[in-house]
């Protein structure tokens, strides 16, 4: 009992609960048939906005007007040109994943340049940034559709002991970012800054390198995830990232981290990636018209959030 | 004025118990306040003060006991405003995004309709002329641009304005801390005033000489229970301090100063318009004195930014910040006591960039106890502490670490008295191990503890006073030179 109700108030408790009730009601359903593949499927789409939700949460924790909104446009351009260096040859697999952290490396520097020293709000100076990285994978793109390496695509579309290995990566990046905001000093720091900009500062906290230092991770970290997922894609497209400008802050929202920063927290990122995608899901089996089925997500996850914020056993 | 005090009280409280968890924030406490008095409460942090004051504006109700509003039993904010009662918050209540106009508005309902602002704006106004003349606010700026006395000033003001009821009770919590002497000598004129009409104040204050200027009778509070409440010509400054509970210490000077001897640590040029060079050697405490707001946080600000990089982390800290005004630049809400404590000083308990829990919670009991912080557990959230009590945090934060030179902007203001000897002595102690203190204060006590002082007008220095020189008379005259003339 006691720890149920540790469990309660724990932000991100939420988002379980509403991707698990979503999991059922789908699967009950289909009668249980769709056990296995539906689990599957949802593993495996979660683990992409679960990488850029991570980076996305860093930055918010940042405090107010913080958010990286050039994730999607990263995403294309990563895919894109690490697709085109490997030019399907499985001995380029590890040069384009370098060449895909590098460009993640670049648009973060770049981003919390404009952001310092050009005095640009975030949410701006990272929307000018996607149009500029957008426009690069245009011009680098120009229709061509390159398929990723033989290996890389086998092992992005293959499962081991029955859990995707899209997931399993997912799971290692949430593991290193939680070591990061829970266990390190950056993850302090950054806490901090979210909180009280200014105490942090008299504090003694590097807030411009640690602020930077978070813009990097989370474009690396959007890249890392436009790698993985035109290689599972088995391409790379233009729109690709799309989807995962909305995605990647909902999934911090609906994971119960402050939205005006200094709380964050890694579970929940799982929790609502998962639900994000069972909800969809779940109106599809349910054979909903396209319309329908886009504002019932809004509905749903309008309650999730209201449910969600409630503080549950929170001090005055 | 015994006919006035026969009239019966606006506010008595009788047998009130406020219980916070475990605290016992009051306990079992008996109070009236009637017509014509103005009552001076004071105590440690941590008495019970600014609970009393909560229950009596009907912001927290009582576990135990009742309130009485001009002789009703009632409770709630309603009830209380509509019986006159006001409060001047310590912790500042404007909003900042308002005008001081819209402020007005927000406070007193009754201003509604076709040209309230017209209205709202000559009422104000008239108050603050009344209340602080050749106050110098423009009551159409918006209250963020504002510099903290101002607002103080505003926040006060706006508490004696009356729209539709007349203020009959004015509770001001620590209204002083952040005006200089001249302002806080007009407003307890004004207080004087306001009650020899009739009205009625209850004045908290950790400066003893207001109290006992300004009120009638005093009332002392101790854990939660009131000790004393006598006619405030029936104590002096020591016995109010013993009835509180704790000894008059002789403030002594930093006897053990390395004086002259002391390397230079810092070592600023004369500013423009200054011809005074700014310099502090090891082991020295300096004083930065004048009028609030005359640049002496502005120089803390810049010290403390040279000293320090934005963009790389480091472990060794040479100066370290003591925040006065502390929800501006001291504490982090959402975080617990110990995480406040030792974000400050995080690479000293850390292995690998990761902090180690366990050695941070040890430091955590260690300073708790060397501090006197007055917490069960130091996880509970920083909010949860009195004010003065979360300057200790912050003060225990600075302390904690290896800086050499420690820089306090005006960090004694809501400190209570027994604390500040406290700190005083922590200071002397640390002083004589080769730290040095540059000590902004609006308290002419504390600038009497200190070797040297740099008194400031208009953003630059204008006196430097050293040892015997540095007496209140020198440094108000070097403070509004030039201007008598």
């Amino acid at each position: 009992m006691n720890s149920f109700r540790l469990l309660a108030r724990k932000p991100w408790t939420w988002s379980f609960v509403a991707a698990f009730a979503t999991w059922i009601v789908t699967i009950l359903f289909t009668g249980g048939a769709s056990t296995a593949s539906l689990s599957q499927a949802t593993l495996t789409f979660a683990a992409f906005s679960v990488i850029v939700g991570l980076g996305q949460m860093l930055v918010i924790t940042l405090g107010p007007g913080n958010v990286d909104l050039s994730v999607p446009a990263t995403i294309t351009l990563s895919g894109t040109v690490a697709l085109k260096l490997m030019d399907g040859q499985d001995n380029m697999i590890l040069l384009g994943l370098a060449a895909s952290i590098a460009i993640g490396l670049v648009i973060g520097v770049l981003n919390y340049a404009l952001i310092k020293f050009l005095r640009i709000p975030p949410i701006i100076a990272t929307l000018s940034m996607s149009f500029l990285v957008q426009s690069s994978a245009i011009w680098y793109n120009r229709g061509l559709r390159v398929k990723p390496p033989e290996a890389l695509a086998t092992f992005s579309t293959s499962s081991t002991l029955g859990v995707p290995n899209t997931a399993i990566i997912a799971l290692l990046l949430s593991l290193a970012v939680w070591w990061l905001l829970d266990r390190s000093m950056f993850g302090r720091w950054i806490s901090a800054i979210g909180q009280n900009a200014f105490a942090a500062r008299m504090a003694g906290i590097a807030v411009d390198g640690c602020r930077l230092a978070t813009y990097v991770i989370c474009a690396v970290l959007a890249s890392l995830c436009g790698y993985l997922l035109a290689s599972f894609s088995g391409g790379a497209a233009l729109n690709m990232g799309a989807e995962y400008l909305l995605m990647s802050i909902a999934v911090v929202v609906i994971g119960g981290s402050a939205v005006a920063g200094g709380n964050s927290n890694v579970p929940g990122i799982w929790g609502a990636s998962l639900f994000m995608f069972l909800v969809v899901s779940m109106l599809n089996t349910y054979g909903f018209g396209a319309g329908v089925r886009l504002i019932m997500t809004g509905l749903i996850i309008i309650c999730v959030i209201v449910a969600a914020s409630r503080p549950a056993g929170s001090t005055r | 004025m015994t006919d006035v005090s026969a009239t019966g009280p606006v506010v008595s409280i009788r047998q009130v118990r406020v219980e916070f968890g475990a605290v016992k924030a009051l306990d079992g406490v008996d109070f009236e306040i009637r017509p014509g008095e103005a009552v001076g409460l004071v105590g440690h942090n941590g008495a019970g003060k600014s609970t009393i004051v909560n229950v009596i504006n009907g912001g927290l109700s009582p576990h135990k006991g009742e309130i009485l509003y001009e002789g009703e039993p009632g409770g709630g904010i309603t009830t209380a405003r509509a019986h006159g009662v006001r409060c001047v918050f310590q912790e500042l209540s404007l909003c900042p995004n308002l005008t001081v106009v819209e402020n007005t508005r927000l406070m007193h309902a009754g201003l509604k309709g076709l040209g309230w602002r017209k209205r709202a704006h000559s009422l104000i106004r008239a108050r603050m002329d009344e209340i602080f003349p050749g106050h110098g606010v423009d009551c159409l700026a918006t209250v963020g641009s504002l510099s903290i006395a101002e607002r103080q000033m505003v926040e006060i003001a706006i508490n004696f304005v009356n729209v539709t009821e007349d203020p009959k009770l004015v509770i001001l919590d620590e209204p002083t801390s952040s005006l200089d002497a001249g302002l806080a000598e007009q407003l307890m004129a004004y207080v004087r005033r306001f009650v020899r009409a009739g009205g009625s104040v209850l004045l908290i204050s950790h400066i003893l000489g207001e109290i006992l200027s300004t009120s009638s009778r005093i009332v002392v509070m101790k854990d939660g229970r009131v000790v004393a409440s006598r006619a405030a010509g029936e104590f002096s400054v020591k016995s109010l301090v013993e009835a509180m509970g704790s000894v008059v210490k002789e403030t002594a000077r930093n006897a053990a100063a390395s004086g002259t001897s002391g390397e230079k640590v810092i070592d600023v040029a004369a500013a423009k318009g200054s011809s005074t060079p700014f310099y502090a050697r090891k082991g020295e405490i300096i004083g930065l004195a004048g009028l609030g707001g005359h640049g002496q946080t502005t120089m803390l600000l810049d010290l403390f930014a040279e000293s320090s990089s934005k963009w790389f982390p480091s472990a060794q800290k040479p100066m370290a910040f003591v925040a006065g005004d502390r929800a501006l630049n001291g504490t982090f809400p959402l975080w617990s006591i110990l995480r406040n404590l030792s974000i400050g000083n995080l690479p000293s308990m850390s292995k690998l960039a990761a902090v180690d829990t366990s050695r941070e919670a040890t430091h955590g009991e260690d300073w708790k106890s060397r501090m006197g912080i007055r917490t069960p557990d130091m996880t509970n959230p920083i909010l949860s502490l009195s004010g003065g009590n979360q300057q200790k945090v912050l003060f225990a934060r600075a302390l904690a670490g290896s800086a050499a030179i420690v820089l306090m902007d005006d960090p004694m203001r809501g400190v209570d008295i027994g604390t500040k000897q406290e700190v005083y002595a922590t200071l002397r102690r640390e002083a004589q191990s080769g730290r040095t203190f540059i000590w902004y204060s609006t308290e002419m006590d504390e600038m009497r503890l200190c070797d040297r002082v740099y008194v400031f007008r208009d953003g630059a220095i204008v006196a430097e006073l050293e040892g015997d020189a540095v007496t209140e008379d020198n440094i108000l005259a070097a403070s509004f030179s030039g201007e008598a003339a």
